[in-house]
């Protein structure tokens, strides 16, 4: 961009630079969108096909009647999460939300360990008629009322 | 009564929409020029309409009348009276009433008070604000009319807890107004668009309403990133969610739109990119309202589960944007090249900046909208900070880096050479703060970006004022180097907090003591306290910095009985150089309470950042409307002269 550049030439140059850097950002967003999301399973997805232990992942489900233990820091918490065809064993650090009770359901984010442990990191649990966690929805409709009515 | 005014004042306001947009439109053909009187104060009676129908609203809410439905959803008669009243924007139909509303004066003083522009472009720029609010106005009417009367019931049902919070009050309205004020940038970009006026006045007239609308946004941004700070007890400031997302989309772009918008003013240049971003930030505004309100997302914001709505909003948005796009498209090949200007040069700097921040909105708006696209084909992802953070770094390092250069340059052409020598202490500064960083932190690779960066952008920022006399330099350029200032401090925060905060969660009796950072912290008691709407459990810590004298904290677990919902009070101590925060956990079985503190160094300079850049804003604006005041001050007396000389 020269002062030779006439008006025309410098704006032709200028969307072309601009046309670039966008859609290598676009290019760039989609890669990094495959290697970063992390997707949503159900109990039974994770006997059926287990992510890798590095692959942080959403774990939907029912928290077990009776699965539900505090380990001796007071802090640490385990619980198996369930659905009707197989069962997930949780750990989980900190301080549960509010509403996290045994035969509810639940979505936790972390990841799958070498053990089949699922490590999460965060729990979402079911706060009122007005928030439910967007995967919950579906799932307390789908297969969460005939978990809840098995565990009763 | 109250709430039949308020439909009515609704179904005037939306009738003088039409009438604005219809002799708008006429007012731009050559039959109809004579409607083009009636545009102004139908615009104006437009917007205090529509104040009236919101002020019925507020009453209705303030009176606790249970025979609108939306009261008797939303609230109920023990709250305390300012969440009743926040509780009138606290749900989907008031904060559309407040969208609309906040539409509607925007137009009505840009009526009043804008005269600038030749008289055609202006008529069609009110007849494109019309147009806009018209659609708004007929969602509400029949798709979420706020004063529906019902049976009245004996009590209401309440406001979500977590929105009982004096935060409330404040970020929504301030949010609105930022979101709805880009729709005059919008507007503008229209009305040049149909007259092809696209010039250096045009970015003058438009660039104080957009400075408005972008303080506001900085604003509700930095507050909404407080509240979910300390209302959600989870320590971040910032989750990327969807709703975030869509507030910081809006505001890229209308940082964009800001900087371009000086070019166009300053330097008769990027002509067309400027008025693409008029139509983006607006369009941008509107996806966010989308994906807020049509109950797609589920999250606090999102108030009504509504599939019509939600297709509603969505016809709008492909309306307005791809209206707004094509019109665009049609009409850019006609905008004339503007100025040429160098390499090296300030316009480059700000096209960089322009690009960078594009770049950005794009990597943002990607990632918020990825998740809709694979649910609708059946998968369900999150995407989150793993992606966001290193993503929009790569773009966020390159812009703060011109961004200390930029303002140094001259416009149309210069020279690294001249620039230099100024530039070394930054450098330096820069080269000190990562070695420090690298030494204290060496594990975290974006927060010693950022821990280096801060410093030298921070004092790049003040270089402007260099070799000048401070009571000689003009507001605007103070409102820059105060924003710029701002963004380095908040930099700064962010960096800090990612760094060095340290945590603890531990599980204690009565009388035990733990140790966060430089602090000691001993649980004193644990009593229960009550409010006017919820009881809690309240912990007695007592908190001592290195020993000395110690502070109390509270921090609570309430329950609210309208409706049932437990929430975590976060109990914060803030000193100069961090903030220490408690969170009260539940009682494990063998009677110990869990406690979770966390120490963060110097994580307020996040928000006194924020508050800085909006106060740079406000700085350039008051600069900006003052000059144009004197101007047709002076403007007028010329006229007067001449008019006493004639006779």
């Amino acid at each position: 961009m020269t002062a030779a550049l006439k008006p025309k030439h410098q704006r032709l140059v200028l969307v072309v630079l601009a046309m670039v850097a966008l859609i290598g950002a676009a290019l760039l967003a989609i890669w990094g969108l495959r290697s970063n999301a992390s997707y949503f399973y159900l109990p039974a997805d994770i006997a059926a096909k287990p992510p890798t232990p590095d692959q942080a992942v959403r774990l939907g489900g029912m928290v077990e009647t009776g699965s539900y233990k505090r380990e001796a820091d007071g802090v640490t918490i385990a619980f198996v999460v369930g659905d009707t065809k197989a069962r997930v064993p949780v750990r989980f650090r900190g301080i549960v939300p509010d509403l996290f009770k045994e035969g509810s359901g639940v979505v936790a984010e972390g990841k799958l360990g070498e053990d089949g442990t699922f490590v999460a990191d965060n729990l979402l649990a079911k706060h009122d008629e007005k928030y439910v966690p967007r995967e919950m929805k579906a799932m307390t409709e789908a297969q969460a009322r005939k978990t809840v009515e098995e565990t009763k | 009564m109250t709430a039949e005014s308020g439909l009515a004042a609704l179904w005037l306001a939306a009738a003088l929409a039409a009438l604005q947009l219809f002799a708008g439109g006429m007012a731009l053909t050559r039959k109809g020029e004579a409607m083009g009187g009636v545009v102004r104060p139908v615009a104006v009676v437009q917007g205090v309409l529509g104040l009236a129908s919101f002020a019925a609203l507020l009453i209705v809410f303030a009176q606790t009348d249970l025979s609108v439905k939306l009261v008797y959803a939303n609230s109920h008669s023990a709250k305390p009276m300012m969440f009743k009243i926040a509780g009138a924007w606290g749900n989907h139909e008031g904060s559309m009433l407040l969208w609309v509303t906040v539409m509607g004066l925007a137009g009505a003083v840009v009526a009043l008070v804008e005269r600038r522009l030749p008289e055609r472009t202006m008529l069609a720029t009110l007849a494109g604000q019309a147009f806009v609010s018209l659609g708004f106005y007929v969602f509400l009417l029949f798709a979420s009319n706020p004063f529906t009367r019902m049976v009245p019931e004996a009590e209401g049902k309440g406001l979500n807890p977590l929105l009982q919070d004096p935060g409330l009050a404040f970020h929504p309205p301030t949010l609105y107004i930022g979101y709805v004020g880009l729709s005059i940038a919008f507007s503008f970009a229209i009305g040049a668009l149909i007259t092809r006026e696209v010039s250096p006045a045009f970015a003058r007239a438009m660039r104080p309403w957009v400075l408005a609308a972008w303080i506001f946004l900085t604003l509700g941004i930095t507050a909404g990133s407080y509240w979910a700070y300390y209302e959600l007890g989870w320590g971040g400031w910032w989750f990327w969610d969807p709703v975030e997302n869509a507030s910081l989309m809006p505001w890229l772009a209308a940082t964009a739109l800001l900087h371009s918008c000086s070019v166009l003013a300053s330097r008769n240049a990027l002509r067309a990119w400027t008025v693409m971003l008029g139509v983006v930030a607006f369009s941008m505004s509107m996806v966010g309202t989308f994906l807020v309100r049509s109950g797609i997302l589920t999250s606090v914001h999102a108030f009504a589960v509504d599939p019509k709505r939600g297709a509603f909003i969505l016809v709008l948005l492909a309306i307005y944007i791809g209206g707004a796009l094509l019109l665009f498209g049609l009409r850019a090949s006609t905008v004339s090249e503007g100025e040429r200007f160098s390499v090296v040069s300030r316009e480059s700097a700000l096209v960089f900046n322009n690009v960078m921040l594009s770049c950005i909105l794009g990597i943002v708006l990607v990632g918020t909208l990825y998740p809709l696209l694979a649910e609708s084909l059946g998968q369900q992802v999150s995407i989150g900070p793993p992606y966001f953070n290193p993503f929009t770094a790569i773009f966020v390092v390159p812009m703060l880096i011109v961004m200390a250069v930029g303002p140094l340059l001259r416009w149309r052409r210069d020279s690294f050479g001249r620039v230099r020598k100024a530039l070394i202490i930054p450098l330096l500064l820069g080269l000190a703060g990562l070695v420090v960083a690298i030494v204290l932190a060496p594990s975290h690779v974006l927060p010693i970006i950022g821990l280096a960066l801060a410093p030298a952008i921070g004092i790049a920022s003040l270089l402007p004022l260099r070799a000048r006399k401070l009571r000689q330099v003009k507001l605007p350029l103070w409102g820059m180097v105060f924003a710029h200032f701002g963004i380095a401090v908040s930099l700064f925060g962010m960096a800090s907090d990612s760094a060095f905060t340290t945590e603890k969660l531990v599980a204690v009796n009565v009388g035990d003591k733990v140790a966060v950072g430089p602090w000691e912290i001993e649980l004193k008691a644990i009593d229960p306290v009550a409010g006017p709407n919820w009881t809690a459990i309240e912990a007695g810590l007592q908190a001592s910095y290195n020993g000395s004298a110690p502070i109390l904290l509270h921090p609570q677990s309430r329950s609210f009985w309208t409706p049932p919902q437990q929430t975590n009070e976060s109990a914060l101590v803030t000193r100069w150089n961090g903030q220490l925060y408690a969170v009260l956990g539940e009682e494990a079985e063998d009677g110990r309470w869990q406690l979770r503190l966390w120490w963060k160094p110097f994580v307020p300079m996040i928000w006194f950042g924020g508050i800085l850049v909006a106060l740079g804003g406000l700085l350039a604006l008051i600069g900006r409307v003052a000059s144009d005041l004197r101007r047709i001050s002076a403007r007028g007396k010329i006229a007067y002269r001449r008019q006493r000389q004639g006779r």
